[in-house]
């Protein structure tokens, strides 16, 4: 009976204690819980880009295959998307972020009078819902005269994409910059350097950092854009519109297989950065 | 260089002009054009001309009150929903992530790597009739044998809610990672207990974030038609699907123009206000 008394009173204990574990723990459950969610979607983009869809549509597990990779532009029109997007990307980033440098620039090194209007100027497209900026410019474009000088297609896709990344160019800018030690300059200055050779040996190596980030978010927001390039794109075809027109007749595996790929590079990037980040960390610790 | 030299109050201007130029032109400029067309009348057959038609605006409302509705009651909820997931989750990387934090960030902004629509599509898979968590949900009752996701506002939601999570985690991680954990000690050492200290100091600290937050999810979910179209059907549309389908289908410029004017000026408005409900330096940090 003791024996069972006993048991009894261990198993209250350990209940007692695994009732302490989560309730000590009870955020760290939530948080992997949470991240598992974020990931969800995720796991099921990849694992259907490995799929072998019954039918048009990719919607229900049929059975492993690597077809969608080795054949990834099987599909008529996918190529040619991407390469799109990736043109107007890479366009889109480096002037915007070239506009956006001076924006930041003029904002945090000088007092002037347009401060305030400008700052709202630079706010007002991230504040502005994607429809009414992808609308009003196909009212822009769509004008009789302006269309006899410009048609929809490539340009003024490339038109929309720098006007909506500046913005973020010049927010990623300014928030370096607002960090940056001037006396770095001055010294230079001091030392006889003019001021472009200021500008050219000093401040950008060291804004650098920044530039480069501008660059990729302008490049990672203008490649997902899909409701501003379909008001504006015209017949051009980039990869969101591709997604979106076969979408309705039943998106193929190739489209999972592009937006791992799209994943997995952005993800190892991100990671490769943050590793390096905490080494620096460390090291700097260590000194 | 001599010249910016002698001009040195000219600089800033010189700096700004090519980017705010091309803002003008790209992006003040065709607000303009918009308006204008708003308040045109005619139809796609004999061409619209300006009449100062403010009956497009009467019609924009009174016909399409029900979409405008659903916009900002699925945009709230996504908010608030957004709002209640990552506040823990944020909390968690900020105060009990480590040297680990930026990894575990990683997860936050994960979404953003699989392009909108393919994320969107993603949900599709998983909500879909045949899918895991309908066949779950009929096995435990909460839905009939018949009952499905797709098609309903909890699907329109959902998607809206998941889409533009990272605007709402990524400013509240910000303004949470920024809070002096003094503080918080010093609230317990005069005697606070562990959740007053929580709601009178952290939170507090981390309005800005929420402010931020909740701006950067309601905005973009107000205005979006991809999440309405692809989980729901027609009558879960949004102002947005009838403003896509009257530009780029039924090439109605008018009835479109008015109705992205009515979406801008009332999201203009919520947001003046509740700017003035919070304090206007939280929003502009």
């Amino acid at each position: 009976m003791s024996a069972i008394a006993v048991s009894a009173a261990r198993r209250s204990q350990d209940l007692a204690a695994a009732w302490a574990f989560v309730r000590r723990h009870v955020l760290t459950v939530y948080a992997m819980l949470g991240f598992a969610y974020l990931m969800l979607p995720i796991g099921f983009v990849i694992a259907f880009s490995f799929n072998h869809p019954q039918g048009r549509f990719n919607y229900v597990w049929n059975g492993f295959t690597f077809d969608n990779w080795k054949h990834w532009d099987g599909v008529p029109g996918l190529r040619s998307a991407l390469v799109l997007s990736i043109e107007i990307g890479l366009l889109a980033s480096l002037l915007a972020t070239a506009l956006g440098t001076l924006i930041a620039l003029a904002l945090v090194r000088y007092r002037f009078r347009a401060r305030g209007a400008t700052n709202i100027l630079i706010f007002l497209p991230l504040s502005t819902p994607e429809i009414v900026l992808g609308a009003s410019l196909l009212t822009l474009f769509g004008n009789r005269q302006i269309s006899n000088v410009i048609q929809l297609g490539f340009w003024t896709i490339l038109i929309a994409h720098v006007m909506f990344c500046i913005s973020f160019a010049v927010v990623t800018i300014k928030a370096r910059l607002i960090g940056f030690d001037r006396h770095l300059e001055e010294a230079a200055m001091d030392l006889g350097a003019n001021e472009w050779a200021t500008f050219t040996k000093v401040t950008l190596p060291l804004i650098a950092p920044a530039i480069l980030a501008s660059m990729l978010l302008c490049f990672a927001v203008s490649v997902d854009d899909f409701v501003v390039t379909y008001f504006n794109a015209g017949p051009r075809v980039t990869f969101p519109v591709f997604v979106w027109n076969s979408a309705r007749v039943g998106a193929p595996p190739q489209v999972n297989v592009i937006g791992s790929v799209i994943f997995i590079v952005a993800v190892t990037g991100m990671v490769a950065n943050v590793l390096v980040q905490i080494r620096r960390q460390r090291s700097a610790a260590t000194v | 260089m001599g010249f910016l030299h002698r001009h040195r109050g000219l600089t800033p201007y010189l700096l700004l002009a090519p980017g705010l130029l091309y803002l003008g032109v790209f992006f003040a400029v065709p607000l303009g054009f918009l308006l204008y067309q708003s308040l045109e009348s005619g139809n796609f057959d004999v061409g619209y001309s300006f009449t100062w038609a403010w009956g497009n605006y009467w019609h924009a409302i009174r016909g399409y009150s029900s979409q405008f509705a659903r916009s900002f009651e699925y945009a709230g909820l996504a908010t608030v929903l957004a709002l209640l997931f990552s506040y823990p989750l944020a909390y968690w990387i900020a105060f009990r992530g480590g040297k680990w934090r930026n990894l575990f960030l990683l997860f936050i902004v994960a979404p953003f790597f699989v392009t909108y629509l393919i994320r969107t599509l993603a949900w599709e898979t998983i909500l879909a009739d045949q899918g895991p968590v309908v066949r779950f949900l009929r096995d435990i009752g909460i839905l009939g044998s018949g009952g499905r996701l797709l098609a309903t506002s909890v699907a329109v939601v959902a998607g809206l809610t998941y889409n533009f999570l990272p605007f709402m985690a990524l400013p509240l991680y910000v303004s949470l990672e920024q809070i002096d954990q003094r503080l918080i000690e010093a609230a317990q050492d005069l005697y606070a207990s562990k959740w007053k200290a929580f709601l009178r100091v952290t939170v507090p600290l981390s309005l800005p974030g929420v402010v931020a937050g909740t701006l950067l999810t309601f905005i973009p979910a107000a205005g979006d038609f991809i999440n309405a179209e692809l989980l729901g059907s027609t009558n879960q549309h949004m102002i947005g699907n009838v403003i896509q389908s009257k530009f780029l289908e039924l090439i109605d410029y008018p009835a479109a123009a008015s109705m992205s004017f009515v979406l801008m000026a009332t999201i203009l408005l919520g947001v003046a206000l509740y700017a003035r409900a919070v304090g206007t330096e939280k929003l502009t940090g």
